[in-house]
């Protein structure tokens, strides 16, 4: 068990920020951490890198309590925190280097140095400020910080916040190709992300959490609904789709094209297609909507 | 601890705030003791840097305070004090190596007023008629002097995330741990009771001491403590920001 959360409250003033959580993170899963603004999942990370201390309950990683032995704690971590903090006035190269001393790195602080360079894209930033580069390459000096000392946990709090679109996808799939060996955390709401990267999603609402499932599970939580766009050449009556079979409901979304919803997870293109057939109707298209997380999130945290 | 030691040197020389202190000190304290009128020893006629040592202390007040007013309230204000807490160091460790800098900053500053020992020394008539011994320990008590300030600088740079802030109230402890217990100890209520005790808690009494050439204990003891105990509140200020 890599990260182990157990009844973890933390209260600021009279506001409950976390609220008894629980939850436990296995070596080799990618965590996906959803929550509107606000829910306490900066909080949670906080506490789990020994930022803050926790009002009640306990957070251990990699065995270690993060009241008890934060020094140990923290040598397993690697931390990108929400707003990035870095040097601006230092070069690149320079900050790495500076935390690489802070791991005590040693010998191998210039290797590790040059793979993470390559590994996050940075070799032609590194000798610029910080300070000078784009909120992207910031963004990834921060991840590039957080994996320097190989850590058996990355706790990731929005880490792909400011990136352009093929950035989005490189860092994703560096998070994914991580996680095969490393524990990894990662804070979001950006529901796709969650969807393309993540084992596990943990939902906390008010600080609590309202769900922790399998992402593929939680996609399915949305009920027994299927919904099936159709989209007809023709105009037709509202009562002639009700003849079809298993309908529970139907919804004109303009001229031809219906969005009609079943019960019982039937799915109802099969169906769809002999109503057409039948009537000599034209089918332009007709297809099944996955449910999304969006949905799953909409409905928990609502 | 090396790791921000190193850090906060290198901060100090690469933005320049290292060398502009270090070039101010220099310059207000050589126009104090050979342009000044009142102040220059050409005209004071005697071989000693009496004045050096008068004045050192009140440019320590300004300048040291501006070199740390930065070391905490710009991690706290930029966030970076995140980042360095969440690493496997020590608050000791961060506070040390930022203090340890700072006071290499006012080691290197004092450096170069050598030269005005060295001459004073060869002005003097014979040459190096000079009270040697007294100048040392007016030499120590100046760095301990700053190693004080230093503390204080730090201290009231961990208490607040604005740098002027940090460095007006730092200008006012320092002054007032100078000077104010020498005048506080000359009140009617003290005079003739515990006037001595009173003097004996600000600085200017224990850097007077040394300035006589006598490295005593007691002032070694004095300038230590204060230095720990402003260290100590440095870490509870940090401490209590997570609570």
């Amino acid at each position: 068990m890599s990260v182990k959360v157990s009844s973890l409250s933390k209260i600021y003033g009279t506001q409950k920020a976390v609220d008894e959580i629980s939850f436990e993170v296995n070596k080799g899963e990618v965590l996906g951490f959803l929550g509107p603004n606000g829910a306490g999942k900066s909080t949670t990370m906080k506490i789990l890198t020994c930022f803050i201390p926790q009002s009640s309950g306990t957070a251990t990683v990699c065995g270690h309590d993060t009241i008890a032995e934060p020094l140990e704690v923290t040598k397993k971590i690697g931390y990108l925190p929400e707003s990035n903090p870095l040097y601006m006035d230092m070069y690149v190269r320079e900050y790495l280097e500076f935390m690489a001393g802070l791991h005590k790195l040693g010998k191998i602080t210039s290797k590790r140095i040059d793979e993470m360079l390559e590994v996050t894209g940075l070799i032609a930033e590194r000798k610029k400020k910080v300070g000078q580069l784009s909120k992207g390459y910031k963004q990834r000096v921060g991840l590039a910080q957080a994996m320097l000392h190989d850590p058996e946990v990355l706790i990731l709090d929005e880490p792909t916040s400011g990136l352009d679109p093929n950035q989005l996808v490189e860092i994703r799939s560096l998070i994914k190709q991580l996680g095969k060996n490393k524990t990894v955390i990662f804070s979001s709401h950006i529901m796709q992300e969650v969807q393309a990267v993540a084992d596990r999603v943990i939902i906390i609402n008010k600080g609590k959490v309202v769900a922790d499932d399998s992402t593929e599970n939680l996609q399915n939580l949305t009920g027994n609904e299927i919904i099936v766009t159709a989209e007809f050449k023709q105009n037709i009556e509202r009562s002639l789709l009700g003849n079809i079979r298993g309908v529970k409901s139907f919804e004109k979304m303009k001229d031809g094209k219906w969005k009609i919803v079943s019960e019982n997870q039937k799915d109802l293109r099969e169906e769809i297609f002999n109503f057409a057939k039948a009537k000599d109707l034209t089918l332009l298209s007709l297809y099944k909507e996955e449910s999304s997380l969006e949905d799953v999130f909409k409905q928990l945290t609502k | 601890m090396f790791a921000i030691f190193k850090k906060e040197v290198q901060q100090f020389f690469s933005s320049l705030i290292g060398y502009i202190a270090i070039i101010v000190f220099l310059l207000v304290l050589g126009l104090f003791i050979w342009v000044f009128p009142d102040t220059n020893i050409f005209d004071y006629g005697y071989a000693t840097l009496d004045s050096f040592f008068n004045i050192a202390p009140y440019i320590f007040i300004f300048l040291i305070p501006a070199i740390t007013m930065r070391s905490f309230a710009e991690e706290i204000n930029t966030g970076t004090i995140e980042l360095l807490s969440t690493r496997p160091v020590t608050e000791m460790e961060i506070i040390l190596g930022k203090y340890f800098a700072a006071l290499l900053l006012v080691f290197i500053a004092l450096v170069p007023t050598l030269i005005y020992f060295f001459t004073v020394y060869l002005l003097a008539s014979p040459v190096g008629n000079v009270d040697t011994g007294g100048i040392m320990g007016s030499y120590f008590g100046l760095f301990f002097l700053g190693a004080v300030f230093v503390s204080i600088g730090i201290f009231c740079s961990s208490v607040t995330s604005n740098q002027i802030v940090a460095f007006i109230v730092g200008v006012f402890l320092c002054f007032f741990i100078y000077l104010a217990f020498g005048y506080l100890s000359q009140f009617g209520v003290f005079i003739g009771k515990n006037d001595y005790l009173v003097e004996s808690l600000g600085l200017s009494a224990h850097y007077d001491a040394m300035g006589k050439g006598v490295i005593d204990t007691r002032d070694v003891v004095y300038f230590l403590s204060i230095i720990s105990g402003f260290i100590v509140f440095t870490r509870t200020a940090l401490a209590s920001r997570r609570w």
